[in-house]
């Protein structure tokens, strides 16, 4: 009985031992230890042993049992393994191949300026307004210490739709509509189209985009204009810009200030992009005009601010190195996917 | 404003280079555009004299010359000039010069000839006419028989000056002068600085025996000075005067008008040099002229006028427009003998809108338009005749008249350092202010502490406006960089701002890319989209001076905006388009007020294989994507700009959304675009309405659900959408899904019908749906079908 087992646990590793594929495994565990299997044949022979030899063979049949079906999972796993590697190298791809992407959009390169300079100011605690392209004289104009018969009138050119009635030359009235309407604190910037009767070439348009920045509140001064405007100017050029502020002149600030940043291009050495002159002119701010204040029923003696004005299409032509503004209102696709 | 470095030399010493001079003076708030030295890009070009000149033997045009240049040996130069002769006095490059554009004069032969040099006209040295101040004849430049030879070119026509050429900003009329740039030098720089007084001397007689000045309106002639001068002898004024004046860009034209000029650019003070002959009853009267009222000026224009506007007449008619321009009937001419000099100031606003009306704008209007200072008529008609006597072209006549207009003296102004500290952020000290003030006339009064600006300043008329004079010279740059301080403000985005980033991001993830169009547009459009002539779109707000028909209206549509860029697309044989654009549409409202600027989404796309469904899909996807639900497309066939059976109108919640379809193709071909284009219009503020922002969660589901098919037989003119309404009625709560499978006309489908197929998937909350109550469902909805839409169920 006892060498029965070994013949057939010696029979069933050969057999294992030669297995190819998964169906011999299963085929040799039906012979060998199935219902009709080998083994349950040896067994029923049990009943023929002594009492004394019964639980001796029996655990040697259980030894024999676990030992082939322990030979039979491993022999499962090498196969299995060999199956799977096979599979696999049967299955490899060229992965240089393009992959199957749905067709993006793209944002305009302006909207994707103006997003950028939003991003930036609303994390310095700025709101966004907007406001009327067609707009009052008196907003903006008047209201901005532009007088009818100011001499500044006659540096923008102007789009009337009838005497009192115009499309707004800058985005500057909507400090007028945000003072009107709101108390200080005020940290608020407005994006939007502006209109100056240009005739249109590679550096003018009579439709382009301006965003005008405001904070009023108590004790503001210039140096935190230029605090602000400096964060604002790095974040956008890189953090190794210089910014330079310059004294201009702007009926609704005063002091006025031009802020020019480092040349992009050669870093302030000097080249044509910036004319020689190492600096690029960005945009214009200044603390807001008392009368402006005034105006807006906001008490000088107690308030400052300061406000600024930034020429969308310049940034986004600097940035991405456009050189024609009609660019950005033809809308050719080949434009407009490079962004 | 150009400003010669010489000149500014005449008053102070400024012993820096051009670019230190000019980075200092644009950081102290006198913006430098640029320098130039006119001659830089000349070398080795002198004076010569044409010895001997032969024609060419190999040519028909071709001289050859002999010329001392005073180089010590005779040069043998070919010269094709036609007006080349021997004897005249010419510019010669030698071997080795270097004319304008990094040209080199080498040594060569020309037809076999040994050629040591060239012969230059004035266009070769980059010397315009208005620097000659003539149009030379055609050729090479002689020049006059008494120039020395061998004299550098440069030196002859003044081209070593540097030129500093600036940007005066409107509130600085006192810097359009040589003076008041050297004010703003002295500061900058710390130099000392003030304006000599004029010295010179006047004849016995006196200017009130001969001439009477009245001024008859006192609001708009600020002051009138008037001097004469008599015995003038007209003729060029000498080099040094032409040669500033050339580098200022003025051409010199005789010795009187010089002077005027010279004094306009020195004083910045505009004068005018009247003869006398001409001034009828020798009388000057300063008023307003007669509606309809005509004067020739100088440039020989007949200009008409008006009862607002100014002039200058004597006794019987206007002689000039007041601060614009001299008339034709007074002006100096070469026999003159006795001049009138006005200095005067004039209303700024008055002279703006004269010239303006009758488009003019000189010299003297653009300065006087920003509001000129009536304290500099006296000093600048004085240094006019200073150098009439230092020219010997005139015998002053004594006394002068001058006659005070309405005007107002400088405003007071507090003096409060610490508020000027407070506002710049900065610490300048008390005696440092003091300092600047001081430099730049301003009175100030420590006892009472105020400020008296003086009344070449007009800017200054607040405390701002004294805080930006310490900050300028102070420096910008030494302003503390500090952030800013106070209250904490929430930045953060609207509602709307923020939809509109969605719509954005939402079309973009579809492929649609976004574009910028013009919001003003031409009045055809709406005969280009067959937009009736009745329709409200065509009720417009208009630009009174557009730059053309095609820019004249704000759009109320931006349909043809986009066609107008589809089609260019289209035309650049791009294959295919889809764009979309959020822009503002404009919608006149009652007289007086502001037109309604709605937002409108626009999607618009081309291409093979586009269909109608293509832009539903994107827009159904983009309200989905918002959470705008419920929105309910139906068939409008009557909307002209559209293919009458490929358009639907849009709405939801009870608001009217929108259109989408396919252009009409008579339409399409009007833009350019000669395949299937399709357009979609919505309205973004009703889009937003729309929005469902209240959401709550439902819990996912716990008991199976069940999917049946429903296939149908219907009219071929049954919208889904109605088949859709009568399942989703019948179904109830519990009819979950409903989806469209199958549309199918054709074989197998009799004529007239189509074969339309749903999935159906009930589920009910709480509980396992039998099969009999499914069933139950599902035959109310068939009986449904049968009874309201005919339907036959397949």
């Amino acid at each position: 009985m006892k060498d029965k087992l070994e013949q057939i646990r010696a029979a069933a590793l050969e057999v294992l031992e030669k297995a190819t594929d998964i169906n011999a495994l299963e085929e040799a565990r039906i012979k060998f230890l199935g219902k009709k299997g080998e083994m349950t044949a040896a067994m029923k022979e049990m009943r023929n042993l002594s009492a004394e030899d019964r639980p001796k063979i029996g655990a040697l049949a259980n030894e024999v049992r676990g030992n082939i079906e322990k030979h039979i999972e491993e022999k499962k796993a090498e196969l299995s393994a060999k199956m799977q590697e096979a599979k696999l190298k049967a299955e490899v791809v060229d992965v240089t191949m393009p992959g199957n992407a749905p067709k993006m959009g793209k944002l305009h390169p302006l909207t994707k300026v103006m997003n950028n300079l939003k991003d930036t100011f609303i994390g310095m605690g700025f709101e966004i307004a907007e406001g009327p392209e067609v707009e009052k004289d008196y907003y903006n104009f008047e209201a901005l210490n532009i007088p009818k018969n100011h001499p500044a009138r006659d540096t923008q050119d102007t789009f009337y739709i009838d005497e009192n009635t115009v499309l707004r030359t800058q985005t500057s009235p909507m400090q007028v509509r945000v003072m009107e309407k709101q108390k200080p604190p005020i940290r608020v910037i407005a994006p939007g189209r502006v209109y100056r009767s240009d005739t249109v070439d590679a550096t003018h348009s009579p439709v382009f985009h301006q965003i005008e920045g405001l904070v009023v509140d108590k004790g503001v001064t210039m140096a935190d204009l230029k605090g602000t405007l400096e964060v604002f100017l790095k974040e956008l050029y890189g953090e190794k810009t210089k910014v330079r502020f310059r004294p201009h002149h702007f009926p609704f600030t005063e002091p006025s200030a031009e802020a020019d940043v480092s040349c992009f291009a050669c870093g302030g050495k000097g080249c044509p992009v910036c004319k020689g002159e190492g600096w690029i002119e960005v945009l214009g701010c200044g603390m807001v005009h008392p009368k402006v204040l005034a105006n807006c029923g906001i008490d000088p003696e107690v308030y400052s601010g300061f406000a600024f004005g930034i020429g969308l299409e310049r940034i986004a032509m600097g940035k991405y190195d456009i050189n024609d503004l009609r660019l950005f209102f033809e809308n050719d696709l080949r434009f407009l996917d490079q962004f | 404003m150009n400003l010669p470095m010489s000149w500014l030399n005449d008053y102070m010493d400024i012993d820096v280079d051009a670019k230190t001079y000019a980075d200092a003076l644009t950081m102290s708030g006198s913006k430098v555009e640029g320098y130039k030295t006119a001659g830089d890009e000349i070398s080795n070009v002198v004076t010569g004299k044409v010895l001997t000149c032969i024609d060419h033997p190999d040519s028909d045009h071709l001289h050859i010359t002999t010329v001392d240049a005073g180089t010590g040996e005779e040069l043998q130069i070919v010269c094709g000039a036609p007006n080349v002769k021997a004897g005249i006095i010419v510019p010669v490059a030698l071997v080795g010069a270097i004319l304008p554009g990094d040209f080199k004069i080498k040594k060569g032969k020309i037809r076999g000839v040994e050629s040591n040099g060239m012969l230059c006209s004035h266009d070769e040295l980059g010397i315009s006419e208005e620097v000659l101040g003539y149009t030379p004849e055609y050729g090479i430049l002689i020049l006059p028989e008494d120039t020395p030879i061998g004299k550098d070119i440069k030196d002859v026509f003044g081209l070593n000056e540097t030129v500093v050429e600036f940007e005066i900003t409107s509130n600085r009329p006192d810097c359009f002068s040589i003076i008041g740039l050297a004010r703003e030098t002295a500061v900058t720089f710390d130099k000392e600085f003030c304006v000599p007084e004029p010295k010179f001397s006047e004849n016995s007689e006196n200017i009130n025996d001969t001439l009477t000045v009245e001024v008859e309106n006192k609001d708009k002639c600020l002051r009138y000075s008037a001097r004469m001068v008599k015995n003038v002898k007209i003729a060029p004024s000498p080099a040094w005067m032409q040669e500033r004046l050339r580098a200022c860009g003025v051409r010199p034209i005789n010795n009187i008008v010089d002077i005027t000029n010279y004094v306009l650019l020195e004083y910045g003070q505009p004068m005018h040099a009247f003869d006398l002959r001409d001034l009828e009853d020798r009388k000057i009267v300063v008023r307003t002229a007669n509606d309809g009222e005509v004067i020739k000026t100088l440039d020989e224009q007949d200009r008409k006028l008006n009862s607002n506007d100014l002039v200058i007449s004597d006794g019987k008619r206007a002689v000039a427009i007041a601060g614009v321009m001299g008339g034709f009937n007074s002006e100096v001419k070469d026999d003159t003998t006795t001049v009138v000099f006005e200095s005067a100031t004039f209303d700024g606003a008055s002279v703006r809108l004269t010239a303006q009306r009758v488009g003019l704008r000189t010299e003297a209007s653009s300065r006087y338009e920003k509001g000129l200072d009536y304290n500099n008529t006296v000093p600048a008609i004085n240094r006019a005749c200073e150098l009439v006597e230092q020219l010997g072209c005139g015998e002053n006549v004594g006394g002068m008249i001058d006659i005070m207009g309405n005007v107002h003296d400088m405003e007071t102004l507090p003096f409060r350092p610490e508020k000027i500290n407070a506002f710049l952020g900065t610490d300048v000290s008390t005696e440092t202010m003091v300092k600047y003030f001081k430099a730049l006339g301003i009175e100030v009064d420590m006892e009472n502490m105020t400020l008296t600006p003086p009344s070449y300043r007009p800017d200054l008329v607040g405390e701002a406006d004294i805080a930006e004079e310490v900050a300028r010279f102070y420096g910008y740059d030494k302003i503390p960089v500090t952030l800013l301080s106070g209250e904490a403000t929430c930045g953060k985005k609207t509602d709307r701002q923020k939809a509109q980033d969605c719509i954005n991001e939402l079309l973009t993830a579809q492929g649609l890319y976004e574009i910028y169009t013009y919001t003003f547009t031409s009045p055809s459009v709406f005969d280009k989209l067959n937009i009736p002539s009745d329709s409200e779109l065509r009720n417009v707000v208009k630009i009174t001076n557009p730059l053309g028909e095609d820019t004249s209206i704000m759009r109320t549509t931006t349909i043809a905006s986009m066609l107008d860029i589809l089609s260019r697309n289209y035309n650049q044989r791009n294959p295919y388009a889809k764009l979309f654009e959020l822009g503002k549409v404009f919608v006149p409202t009652s007289e007086g007020e502001l037109p309604c600027e709605p937002v409108k989404i626009t999607l618009g796309m081309y291409g093979d294989g586009v269909t109608f469904f293509d832009i539903k899909g994107n827009v159904e996807a983009m309200f989905n994507g918002l959470n705008v639900k419920k929105v309910r497309y139906e068939a409008l066939s009557d909307n002209p700009v559209f293919h009458p059976g490929r358009c639907a109108k849009v709405s939801a919640g009870g608001k009217d959304l929108g259109v989408i379809g396919q252009i009409h193709p008579s339409v399409a071909k009007k833009f350019g675009i000669d395949t299937d284009v399709y357009v979609a219009e919505l309205d973004f503020e009703n889009v937003f309405l729309n929005i469902k922002t209240d959401i709550s969660f439902k819990e996912l589901p716990k008991y199976p659900a069940v999917t049946r098919d429903i296939a149908m037989l219907v009219d071929k003119a049954t919208p889904v959408a109605d088949i859709e309404r009568v399942i989703q009625k019948a179904g109830g709560n519990l009819l979950e899904n409903l989806t469209l499978f199958d549309v199918y006309e054709g074989k197998q489908v009799e004529e007239g019908k189509k074969s339309v197929a749903y999935s159906a998937t009930f589920r009910a909350t709480e509980r396992s749906l039998t099969g009999e109550e499914v069933q139950a469902i599902f035959d109310k909805i068939v009986k449904k079908l049968e009874g309201q839409l005919g339907a036959q169920l397949r």
